[in-house]
C-alpha cells in the first residue's frame, strides 16, 4: 500500500495540437485536502480528468492508491467527481441520485437508504429526498452533488470548482463547511479552483498551475510566503516585483542592485553568480513605513499617491526614477494620525526574509 | 404561472398575427373535416353520390370482421415499422449526434439525400428490387444459383440438394407484408432519425460521465441515463413514423400486391373504386380518432418517463 492517493508521475495530455497537461508530476497524500489552484486555461480540469479516468494520458502514469490505472474505465476507479456544473440527474429524484452509484454497485436497498439519508443529513440537507433537482437552488443542488459523491466513500474526491457558480457570501460558508466535513469524512479531496483566497482557506497543500506545467507544491503558508517562482508570487496575492542584478554575496545573503542605484540584501537559498539578472519579490503588506530610519538598510522614497481602504492605506513610493512600491500599512488609530502625506519622504522597512529572490 | 389578463387591444393583435395561419387552417382542414364528418352519416347514392342521412350504418359496418382485419393488419404493420424504424434509426441518430459539429451536417445531408428523390420513385424502386424478377431474385435464381451448381460439380456434400432446390425459385419478397413494412420503413427513416438525432445532441455529456463516475458501464449509462433523457425524441419519432404508417396506401398499393392490402387501401376504393363516400368517410373518422387518442396516451407516456 502506497502512502500516496494519488500519483501523476510524468502526465501529459495533448489534444492536436494544445498541450493541455505538459508532464505533471505531483504525489497527493492519504486523507489530503489538496487545490490545483491556475489560471483559466491552465490544465486543472484536465488534469482532474486524467485521474478519474474521463481521459487517457498522452504519456505518464496515474496510480491510485498505489495501482497503476492504465485504461481502466472511469466506472471502474476508486474516485467520484463532484461536476463544476453538478450534472444532476435531471429525470430522477434527489434520492435516486444519491442512491445511483450504490445501487450501479448492487449494494442491498435497506443499506441504500440509510446510506442515502445519512449523507443528505451530513450534508444538512435532509427532507428533500423526492424533489427533482430543478426544484432545487444552486446552493442545494450543490450539496447533492457533493452527497452523490460522499455517499460512496471513494478512495478519493475530485472536486472542479465546486462553489464556482456560488455567490459570494455562500461561498464563504461553503468553504469552511467542506473544509470541515472533508476532516470529518477522512476521505483524500483533489480540489481544483482558480481562486487564490479559497486554495489558501482550505487546503493542506496546494499545486501553483500555468500552462499545464506545476509550478510550486507546498502548504498554503509555503506558496504564499516563499514562492519559488515569479507567476506564484504574482498569482497568489499581491506582490512588488523589483528586477536587479547580483552585485555580490556574502554568507546567505546577496545583494541586489535596482536600477543603478538601489542596493537592496536579499536572504540567499541557492547559488547565484555575479551579475546575474534576478527579481527581487516583496510583499506590500511586508513593508513598514517610518519618518526616520529605524535600520541601517532601510530604504528611502517619496509617497506619490495615498488610497484609503477603509481597513489599511495602500501607499504608492517611489525609490527611484524608474522604481515605485506598493505599501500597505494597516488602518490602526483613526483619521490622520500615523499617515504619512503625499511628497513625504518615508523610509521603508522589512525583515530581511520577506524579500524573496527570484530568477527574473 | 397564471395566465395575465389580457387587454382587449393585445387580443386583437395576436387574433391578428396568427390570422393567416386561422385562415388556412380553416379552409383546408376545419371544413374539409367537418363534410368529411357529415357525409359519414350518409348513405351511398345510386350512382355514387351522396344521400344526405344520420346514420351510423357506415361505423357500425366498419365493425365487420373483413375490415377490422384489414385494420388489426395495418395497425401491426404500422408498429413494426416503428419498431424497426428505431431499432436502425435511434443507433443512427446517435452516432451522427457523438460526431464533431462540422461533421454532423454532412452526415445529416448524406442522410437526406436520397429524399430529394420523388416518392413514388423510390417506391417504385423498391419494387424492381423485390418482385419475382427483379434485382435481389435475379441474383438469387441465376447467379447465386449457378455458382452453386458449378461448386456442388466439383465437392459433393448432402446439403447441395436443398440449397439448389431453394434457389431455383424466386424468393416470395413481393406483395408480402415484408415488402411494405421495407418500403415503409425505408421511406419514414428520417422522420424518426432527425427527432432522435435532436433529443441526443441536446444531451448535456456531462450526466454520461457522471454516470460513468458513479460506476455505470456502458450498458447502465445508456439504460438509466440516456435512453430515459432522449425518450422525448423516441416519443415524437414513433409517433411522426406510425401516423402516416398507418394511413399509408402508396406504398401498400405498389409493394403489397394484390393480396398485402392496408386500411389506407381500403379508403382509397370506397372513395376512387366503390365511390361509397359515406363508408369512407367513416373508417377515416375511425383512424382518426384511433391515431388521436393513442398519440395522445403515447405523448403521456413519454413525457412523463423524462421528467
Ligand atoms: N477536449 C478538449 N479538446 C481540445 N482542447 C481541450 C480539451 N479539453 C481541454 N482543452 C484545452 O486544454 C487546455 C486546458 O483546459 P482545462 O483543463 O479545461 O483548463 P482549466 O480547467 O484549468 O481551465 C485549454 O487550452 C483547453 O482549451
Ligand atoms: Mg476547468
Amino acid at each position: 500500500m502506497s502512502e500516496y492517493a494519488v500519483e501523476l508521475k510524468r502526465v501529459s495530455k495533448h489534444f492536436g495540437p494544445v498541450v493541455a497537461v505538459d508532464g505533471i508530476s505531483l504525489y497527493v497524500r492519504d486523507g489530503e485536502f489538496f487545490s490545483l489552484l491556475g489560471p483559466s486555461g491552465c490544465g486543472k480540469t484536465t488534469t482532474l480528468r486524467l485521474i478519474a479516468g474521463f481521459e487517457l494520458p498522452t504519456a505518464g502514469e496515474v496510480f491510485i492508491g498505489g495501482k497503476l490505472q492504465g485504461e481502466i474505465p472511469p466506472y471502474q476507479r476508486p474516485v467520484n467527481t463532484v461536476f463544476q456544473n453538478y450534472a444532476l440527474f435531471p429525470h430522477m429524484t434527489v434520492y435516486k441520485n444519491v442512491a445511483f452509484g450504490l445501487e450501479m454497485r448492487k449494494v442491498a436497498r435497506e443499506e441504500i437508504r440509510q446510506r442515502v439519508l445519512e449523507v443528505l443529513e451530513m450534508v444538512r440537507l435532509p427532507g428533500v429526498e423526492n424533489r427533482k433537482p430543478s426544484q432545487l437552488s444552486g446552493g442545494q443542488q450543490q450539496r447533492v452533488a457533493l452527497a452523490r459523491a460522499l455517499v460512496n466513500r471513494p478512495k478519493v474526491l475530485l472536486l472542479d470548482e465546486p462553489l464556482g457558480a456560488l455567490d459570494l457570501k455562500l461561498r464563504k460558508a461553503m468553504q469552511l463547511e467542506l473544509k470541515a466535513l472533508q476532516q470529518r469524512v477522512g476521505i483524500t479531496f483533489i480540489y481544483v479552483t482558480h481562486d487564490q483566497e479559497e486554495a489558501l482557506t482550505m487546503s493542506d497543500r496546494i499545486a501553483v498551475m500555468n500552462h499545464g506545467r506545476v509550478l510550486q507544491v507546498g502548504t498554503p503558508e509555503d506558496i504564499y510566503e516563499r514562492p519559488t517562482d515569479r507567476f506564484v508570487a504574482d498569482f497568489i496575492g499581491e506582490t512588488n516585483f523589483l528586477e536587479g542584478q547580483v552585485m555580490g554575496s556574502r554568507t546567505g545573503e546577496a545583494v541586489v542592485v535596482v536600477d543603478g542605484i538601489l542596493t537592496l540584501h536579499v536572504p540567499l537559498e541557492r547559488n547565484v553568480g555575479m551579475g546575474e539578472k534576478v527579481t527581487v519579490a516583496i510583499r506590500p503588506e511586508k513593508i513598514s513605513l517610518h519618518a526616520d530610519p529605524p535600520d541601517p538598510r532601510a530604504v528611502l522614497g517619496v509617497v506619490k499617491e495615498l488610497v484609503y481602504t477603509g481597513t489599511d492605506s495602500r501607499y504608492i513610493v517611489q525609490l527611484t526614477d524608474n522604481v515605485l512600491i506598493t505599501v500597505r500599512q494597516q488602518n490602526v488609530g483613526i483619521g490622520d494620525s500615523g499617515r504619512f502625506a503625499l511628497g513625504a519622504p518615508v523610509y521603508l522597512h522589512w525583515q530581511p526574509q520577506s524579500a524573496r529572490l527570484l530568477t527574473a | 404561472m397564471a395566465v395575465q389578463p389580457r387587454s382587449r387591444r393585445e387580443t386583437w393583435r395576436l387574433l391578428f398575427l396568427i390570422s393567416p395561419s386561422l385562415f388556412w387552417l380553416i379552409i383546408f382542414f376545419l371544413i374539409p373535416l367537418l363534410l368529411v364528418f357529415a357525409i359519414s352519416f350518409g348513405q351511398r347514392g345510386i350512382y355514387g353520390g351522396v344521400r344526405w342521412d344520420l346514420t351510423l350504418r357506415n361505423y357500425v359496418r366498419f365493425f365487420d370482421p373483413l375490415y377490422l382485419r384489414i385494420f388489426y393488419r395495418t395497425v401491426i404493420i404500422a408498429l413494426m415499422t416503428t419498431i424497426l424504424c428505431l431499432i436502425i434509426g435511434y443507433p443512427q441518430a446517435y452516432f451522427i449526434a457523438t460526431r464533431r459539429p462540422r461533421w454532423r451536417n454532412a452526415f445529416l445531408l448524406l442522410l437526406m439525400i436520397p429524399f430529394w428523390t420523388n416518392f413514388l420513385i423510390r417506391t417504385y424502386a423498391w419494387l424492381l428490387l423485390l418482385r419475382d424478377q427483379g434485382f435481389i431474385n435475379t441474383f438469387w435464381t441465376s447467379g447465386l444459383h449457378g455458382f452453386l451448381l458449378r461448386l456442388a460439380e466439383m465437392i459433393p456434400l448432402p446439403i447441395w440438394d436443398a440449397l439448389l432446390r431453394a434457389t431455383s425459385t424466386p424468393l416470395p419478397l413481393f406483395g408480402t407484408d415484408g415488402a411494405i413494412i421495407a418500403g415503409l420503413v425505408y421511406d419514414w427513416l428520417p422522420e424518426m432519425i432527425l427527432p432522435c438525432y435532436a433529443a441526443i445532441e441536446r444531451l448535456d455529456y456531462s450526466l454520461v460521465e457522471a454516470a460513468q463516475d458513479l460506476y455505470a458501464n456502458r450498458f447502465k449509462t445508456f439504460t438509466r441515463v440516456i435512453l430515459p433523457l432522449t425518450m422525448p425524441g423516441i416519443v415524437a419519432g414513433s409517433v411522426l413514423v406510425f401516423i402516416p404508417s398507418l394511413g399509408a396506401y402508396v406504398v401498400p398499393d405498389l409493394l403489397g400486391g394484390a393480396k398485402s392490402i392496408m386500411i389506407g387501401n381500403v379508403i382509397y376504393s370506397q372513395f376512387m373504386a366503390v365511390r361509397d363516400y359515406p363508408f369512407g368517410s367513416a373508417i377515416s373518422f375511425v383512424i382518426m380518432v384511433v391515431m388521436l387518442v393513442g398519440s395522445l396516451i403515447y405523448f403521456r407516456m413519454g413525457s412523463e418517463g423524462s421528467r
